[in-house]
């Protein structure tokens, strides 16, 4: 990227390197980027879905008095059942030695713990993991299909522009989330790869019309006659030439898709319409901890809305830096 | 201005087109076979075979795509999957609900985001300015559903302010008693992103000439705010606001399930929850084409607040 318009990117970045909120941004951004590939190679919260504590064990700087008040009383042992069926087959498991005590299950952990006894931190690293491989490979996908739409209707013209152009008003008549919603309707079925695709199929219009329109200003500037002058075909015209000096726009704009799509992410999977059950998001994390509330179990909300609003708004931030480093002639 | 108008409502057309095709698409071609929706766990291929002949699946899809298209011109889409009711009562008779909570919103969050944007003009650059802006950075990045969570379980579960959730049958007990709640997340929520939205078409206008004209000329700065300035920055603020009325029907959608108001936006969750195919293609179409509609009113009004611009 450096050596195709070494002037602008270098620019933008010591304009980035000035602002102090943002070098600020992007270390919070990149800290979890950091959290997400530990997270994801199984360095850390691989075992988030081991039952460390017990049901809903609070905090542990809540103290010792909120411990013992949550800890249930131990149940006691059953009487044996003559009638159980089972009670042969268990007694020959025990004598094999295959069934191990459980471990003694903690009072209190860092962040408390949910209705299982996990662990509130492990479980909100692996949620981010979720939130946040969505929206970056929603951001991702849309930001490919808009600037390949745009880079067509705007550098070719005519019919093909007026194709994509329909193809836009029609998606963008029909308002975002009912978009979704119907999508999800119709593909009834849950997973990580398919919320990538519903918000990245629905969420290209917005880079769309910002490529479509750095492309037609640049198709007859002179570094692209000359491309055209030695022979350069259509395509290397396109990506190899103009791409270059607009994917300053294409950054910007996954930016901030990147943004609203784990906003989304976390609304369709508290609705269930999003990550399949099983799969720990912030969505899903928040639509447990509505019902927890109500039980005086405020941490797993607290851990989960914290954890976003901290993303979402470091990454806020870096955008608008980086909208302003990137094209002064705003503000 | 009436050719003005015919033209672009011919160039819906296409437009018009293109959503009953894709909705078209993504219902009969996209998704699985409803039939086996419809016939749940329990069925046989027979049961399968009359449910599609009754839904009209067995035809080409010529056929069925003009049935689709006579459904929505009669406005007749038969009876929902989930319960039964004619969809086109489902439709009329959760408008109402939904416009109770969106109506005073919108006002309020519109006359509200002028007020705090013109008076953050006087400071513009200033330290309370840059930390208006964060702070309005932040409250954006708080989901919804922590607002919604957090306000409900505060002000209505533990001081009992408000109704829990709820709705009733007049619209006074309505639009007093429970849509209060609603409406202060909604425009907490709201708030923010509005605010900056305004801050910058009010700058926008701050700095053109006629701002220097009137200063120069020695009007107060208030005078030029809230007179000058104001005038022309409610332009694109008039389009902006009559442009998403329809997307904020199903924006609500949160607020609606949360305080079980009987609206469109808690309307499409149920259908969507439920495989309510022909209430989610009504609803899709029609907001489809009220947002057009709505779009065509904003270049209208454009014009009705700016006398410069030419709808030609």
């Amino acid at each position: 990227m450096t050596t195709a318009s070494p002037g602008l990117w270098m620019l933008a970045w010591r304009r980035l390197r000035a602002d102090r909120i943002a070098m600020l941004a992007l270390a919070v951004v990149t800290a979890f980027l950091l959290l997400l590939a530990l997270s994801a190679s199984g360095v850390v919260a691989a075992d988030w879905e081991r039952e460390v504590g017990v049901n809903y064990a609070p905090p542990t700087f809540m103290g010792a008095a909120a411990a013992s008040a949550a800890v249930q009383t131990a149940s006691v042992a059953l009487p044996p059942n003559p009638f159980d069926p089972l009670a042969a087959d268990i007694a020959a498991l025990g004598r094999s030695g295959t069934v191990v005590a459980p471990a003694a299950k903690r009072t209190t952990l860092p962040f408390g713990a949910d209705k299982w006894g996990h662990d509130i931190v492990k479980k909100t690293v692996k949620g981010a993991q979720t939130s946040i491989v969505v929206g970056l490979g929603a951001a991702v996908l849309a930001v490919v299909l808009g600037t390949l739409f745009g880079a067509f209707a705007g550098f070719y013209g005519g019919a093909v522009d007026d194709l994509f152009n329909w193809f836009y008003s029609v998606f963008t008549s029909i308002p975002a989330i009912l978009m979704i919603l119907t999508v999800a309707a119709v593909l009834q079925q849950k997973g990580i790869v398919t919320i990538v695709l519903i918000l990245g199929l629905t969420g290209w219009t917005g880079p769309f019309r910002l490529i479509r329109a750095e492309y037609i200003k640049h198709k007859g500037r002179e570094y692209v006659l000359a491309a055209h002058a030695i022979g350069a075909s259509n395509w290397r015209k396109m990506f190899a030439h103009i791409f270059p000096n607009v994917s300053h726009v294409a950054l910007v704009q996954l930016s901030i898709l990147v943004v609203g799509f784990i906003k989304a992410e976390v609304i369709l999977s508290f609705l269930g319409f999003g990550v399949p059950v099983g799969t720990v998001s912030w969505g899903s994390m928040l639509g447990e901890a509505q019902n927890e509330l109500i039980l005086g179990k405020w941490w797993q909300l607290a851990a989960a809305a914290s954890a976003m609003a901290l993303l979402v708004t470091a990454f806020s931030l870096l955008t608008d830096a980086l909208r302003d480093a990137l094209d002064p002639k705003l503000k | 201005m009436s050719a003005y108008f015919l033209r672009r409502l011919w160039q819906m057309v296409p437009t018009m087109a293109g959503v009953v095709l894709l909705v078209f698409l993504l219902f009969h071609w996209v998704g699985g076979d409803p039939a086996y929706i419809l016939a749940g766990k329990m069925s046989d291929a027979q049961a399968i075979a009359n449910i599609r002949a009754q839904l009209g699946l067995d035809q080409p899809y010529p056929l069925q795509l003009w049935k689709f298209v006579r459904q929505i011109v009669t406005f007749d889409f038969g009876n929902s999957w989930a319960t039964g009711e004619p969809v086109a009562h489902i439709i009329t008779s959760r408008l109402g609900p939904s416009l109770t909570v969106l109506l005073p919103l919108t006002i309020l969050e519109t006359g509200i985001g002028i007020a705090l944007a013109l008076a953050l003009a006087f400071v513009r650059g200033s330290r309370l300015d840059r930390a208006v802006m964060v702070a309005c950075t932040v409250g954006m990045s708080v989901s919804i559903l922590v607002y919604i969570i957090a306000f409900q379980y505060g002000l209505a579960y533990k001081l009992g302010w408000f109704p829990v959730q709820g709705w009733g049958d007049s619209l006074g007990q309505n639009l007093l008693h429970y849509a209060p709640l609603p409406i202060l997340i909604g425009l907490c929520v709201s708030i923010a992103p509005t605010l900056r939205l305004y801050r910058s078409f009010v700058l926008d206008e701050a700095g053109q000439d006629y701002v220097q004209t009137a200063r120069a000329k020695g009007l107060s700065e208030r005078r030029i705010v809230w007179v000058h300035v104001l005038r022309n920055a409610a332009i694109p603020i008039i389009t902006h606001v009559s442009a998403n009325l329809p997307a904020l029907l199903i924006g609500a959608f949160l607020l609606e399930r949360f305080f079980g108001i009987p609206g469109i936006g808690r309307e499409v969750i149920l259908a969507v929850e439920r495989s309510d195919f022909p209430v989610i293609k009504a609803i899709t179409v029609y907001v489809a084409a009220a947002t057009m509609l709505f779009n065509l009113l904003a270049d209208v009004l454009y014009q009705a607040v700016d006398p410069r611009v030419q709808l030609a």
